[in-house]
C-alpha cells in the first residue's frame, strides 16, 4: 500500500524531472570538487614558481603571489642546461618513435602477409617479450651497452627501444584487415613488397600508426630509470634526470626556482597532450583493451 | 641420407617461395636483433648472474649456486622490501579503483562540460612521475607544504610526512592514487561505453532503480574491466621507482625501499650484481605469476555478454 503510493509519487513527471536535475547538480558538485583536488598540485606548482623567496616560506600559504617573480625561471635556466636537456628528451623520444614505427611496420607486414618457416616460433618469441619488464633486464643491458661502448651516448637511450612486440601486434592486426586483393593488384602492376607497404599499407593504417607514435613518444619522454642508469654526464641527461639532479643540488631550499624548473619540465608535454587529447585517450583505451 | 635432404628441400621449395622467405627474414631482422640484445640475452644473463657472486669492476666471478637467493630469503631486509612493495600496491589500488569507478560513472552521464573534467582528471597521468614527485616533495614540506596546511584547516595534528617512517609510505600512496586515477577512469569509461543501453532500458521497464541497475548490470559487466585494471595496477605499482628515488631515497629507515629501488641500490650503488640479479629474478617470478593469473585462472570466471 505504502510502497504503491511511493511508486506513483516517484513516477510523477514533476518529481522525476526534479530528482533528475538534483542528480545532475550532485554529479557536477562531486566532479568539480574532485577536479579541484586533481588540479591543485599544478596550481600550487605554478604559484610557487612565481613567488619571491620570502613569500615561499610564509605561513599560511597564499595561492596567488603578491607580485610575480619571473626571475625564478631565469634562475632555473641558469642553474642547469635545460635547453640541452630539452633537446636530449626531444631527440631521444622522436628517434625512438620513428625507429619503432619502422621496425614494427616491417615485422608486422611479415607476420600479417608472408609465409616463411619458423613463423609460429618467431611470433611466440615476439609475444614473450611482452612479459619481460625493462626493470629486470637492467643489469645485463647495462653490461651489453658497456661492451658496445654505448654508455652515456644517445645509442644507449635509443637503440634498446626501437623494437616493440606490442606495436608489431597492433599494426599486424590493422594490416590483416586490409584486403588481399589490393596486394595482388599491386603485384600485377609490378609494385615491390616494400613499395606496397609504403604506398598502400601504411597510408591505410594511419590511425594505428598515430596511436602507436603518441603512446611511444609519451612513454619515452617520461621515462626515468633507464636514462638515470645509462647516462652519467650532464650533457647526456634528459629533462627528467636533469630535474632530479637539480633537486639534489639545491637540497630543497630554493623552492621558487625548483618549481619554475618543474614547470619547464612538465609544460611541453601538457601542451602537446592538449593538442592530441582525443587521439591519445582513444589510443590509451585501445591499448588498454588490447594489452 | 642425401635423398632425405633432397626431399626436405623439395618440400620447403613447394611450401615457400624463397624471395618471400628472404624478405620476411629481412623485415623481421631489426626487431629480432634488438630483442636478442636487450630482451632475450638479458633475461638469460640475469638468471646466470643470479647464481654468481660478482662485483662490478672485479674480474673474478664465482659460481655460488643458489647462495644469493638463500641470502635474500634469510635476510629480514628483503622481506621488509617485499612488504613495502605490497603495502604500496595494496594501499593504493583498492582506493584508486573505487574512486575511479565512481568518477567514471559520473563522467559517463553525457552532461555538458564533461570533456573539461576528463582533462582535469587525466592531467596527472600525462605528466612525468619525476616532475610530479618534485611537486609533491614540496607539498609534503613539513613547515610550509600544502599537506600540513590542509591538516591545520581540518584541525588535525601536523605530520612530518616523508621524514616519518610511519607516514612516508602513506604519503607516497596518496600521491600514487592522485597520479594513477586518470588512467583507470579512462579504462572504466571505455568499459562503461561497451555496456549496451538496451539492458538498462529493459531493467527500467521491469522497475529496477539506479542501485539495482548498478548492482545487476553495470558491476557484473564491468568485471573484465576491473580485473584488467587490477592486474595492470599491481604490476605497475610493483615497478614503482622514480617517486621513491626522488622523494625519499628509500628512507626513512628503509620504510619506502620497494623492490625496484632495492634492485637499483644493490646493482648500481653497491655494484653487487649477483644479488641484484637475484632480486630481478624474484621480481620477474612475481610479475610472471600475476600475468599467468590474468590469462589463465581468473579470466574464464568474469562475465561476458552474448553466448
Amino acid at each position: 500500500m505504502y510502497a504503491n503510493a511511493l511508486a506513483s509519487w516517484r513516477g510523477h513527471p514533476f518529481v522525476r524531472r526534479f530528482s533528475r536535475t538534483l542528480g545532475e547538480v550532485m554529479a557536477y558538485v562531486i566532479l568539480a570538487v574532485g577536479a579541484i583536488v586533481m588540479v591543485l598540485p599544478f596550481v600550487w606548482m605554478i604559484s610557487t614558481s612565481l613567488k619571491e623567496a620570502g613569500e615561499v616560506f610564509s605561513y599560511p600559504p597564499r595561492l596567488i603571489p603578491s607580485h610575480l617573480a619571473f626571475h625564478n625561471y631565469v634562475d632555473a635556466w641558469r642553474a642547469a642546461p635545460f635547453g640541452r636537456y630539452f633537446f636530449n628528451s626531444l631527440f631521444v623520444a622522436t628517434s625512438v618513435t620513428l625507429g619503432q614505427l619502422i621496425s614494427c611496420s616491417l615485422a608486422a607486414y611479415a607476420f600479417a602477409r608472408m609465409n616463411f618457416p619458423g613463423k609460429a616460433l618467431l611470433f611466440t618469441a615476439f609475444l614473450s617479450t611482452l612479459m619481460i619488464p625493462r626493470q629486470i633486464t637492467l643489469i645485463p643491458s647495462f653490461l651489453v651497452l658497456r661492451e658496445l661502448h654505448w654508455l652515456d651516448t644517445y645509442y644507449a637511450l635509443i637503440v634498446p627501444f626501437i623494437a616493440s612486440a606490442f606495436g608489431t601486434f597492433m599494426l599486424r592486426q590493422t594490416f590483416m584487415s586490409i584486403p588481399r586483393e589490393l596486394e595482388d593488384a599491386a603485384k600485377l602492376d609490378g609494385c615491390s613488397r616494400l613499395g606496397f607497404l609504403w604506398r598502400v599499407m601504411l597510408p591505410l593504417s594511419r590511425p594505428t600508426l598515430a596511436s602507436l607514435a603518441l603512446f611511444t613518444f609519451m612513454g619515452n619522454w617520461n621515462s626515468y630509470l633507464w636514462p638515470l642508469i645509462m647516462t652519467n654526464s650532464q650533457k647526456m641527461r634528459t629533462l627528467q634526470i636533469g630535474l632530479r639532479f637539480l633537486v639534489c643540488q639545491e637540497g630543497g631550499t630554493n623552492w621558487g626556482m625548483l618549481m619554475a624548473a618543474t614547470v619547464v619540465v612538465s609544460i611541453p608535454i601538457l601542451i602537446f597532450y592538449l593538442f592530441v587529447q582525443k587521439q591519445f585517450v582513444e589510443s590509451l583505451t585501445f591499448t588498454g583493451i588490447g594489452g | 641420407m642425401l635423398a632425405g635432404v633432397k626431399r626436405t628441400v623439395w618440400l620447403l621449395r613447394k611450401r615457400y617461395r624463397w624471395d618471400e622467405v628472404l624478405s620476411a627474414y629481412l623485415f623481421l631482422s631489426p626487431s629480432v636483433v634488438v630483442f636478442s640484445l636487450f630482451m632475450y640475452f638479458p633475461i638469460l644473463y640475469t638468471l646466470y648472474l643470479s647464481l654468481h657472486r660478482w662485483r662490478l669492476g672485479k674480474m673474478s666471478r664465482t659460481f655460488v649456486g643458489l647462495h644469493n637467493y638463500q641470502v635474500l630469503i634469510t635476510s629480514s631486509e628483503f622481506w621488509e622490501v617485499l612488504r613495502n612493495s605490497f603495502y604500496y600496491a595494496l594501499g593504493s589500488i583498492p582506493l584508486n579503483m573505487a574512486i575511479a569507478l565512481a568518477i567514471a560513472l559520473l563522467l559517463n552521464r553525457k552532461l555538458r562540460g564533461m570533456a573539461v573534467f576528463r582533462t582535469a582528471y587525466f592531467l596527472p597521468t600525462i605528466t612525468s612521475t619525476a616532475a610530479m614527485a618534485v611537486v609533491w616533495l614540496w607539498i609534503y614540506h613539513p613547515d610550509f607544504g600544502l599537506a600540513n596546511w590542509l591538516l591545520d584547516i581540518i584541525g588535525l595534528p601536523r605530520l612530518r610526512w616523508l621524514s616519518d617512517p610511519r607516514w612516508a609510505m602513506p604519503a607516497l600512496i596518496i600521491m600514487g592514487i592522485w597520479k594513477g586515477l586518470g588512467y583507470n577512469i579512462v579504462i572504466y569509461l571505455a568499459g562503461l561505453q561497451n555496456i549496451p543501453q538496451h539492458l538498462y532500458e529493459a531493467a527500467r521497464i521491469d522497475g529496477a532503480d539506479s542501485w539495482a541497475c548498478f548492482r545487476y548490470i553495470t558491476w557484473p559487466l564491468l568485471t573484465p574491466t576491473s580485473f584488467f585494471i587490477l592486474i595492470i595496477a599491481v604490476i605497475n605499482s610493483l615497478k614503482a621507482f622514480a617517486q621513491m628515488h626522488i622523494m625519499t631515497e628509500g628512507g626513512p629507515l628503509n620504510s619506502t625501499t620497494v623492490i625496484v629501488y632495492y634492485l637499483y641500490e644493490q646493482g648500481f650503488k653497491f655494484f653487487n650484481l649477483g644479488c641484484a640479479s637475484a632480486v630481478a629474478c624474484v621480481l620477474f617470478a612475481i610479475l610472471l605469476a600475476l600475468t599467468v593469473i590474468q590469462f589463465k585462472v581468473l579470466s574464464p570466471r568474469v562475465h561476458y555478454l552474448g553466448g
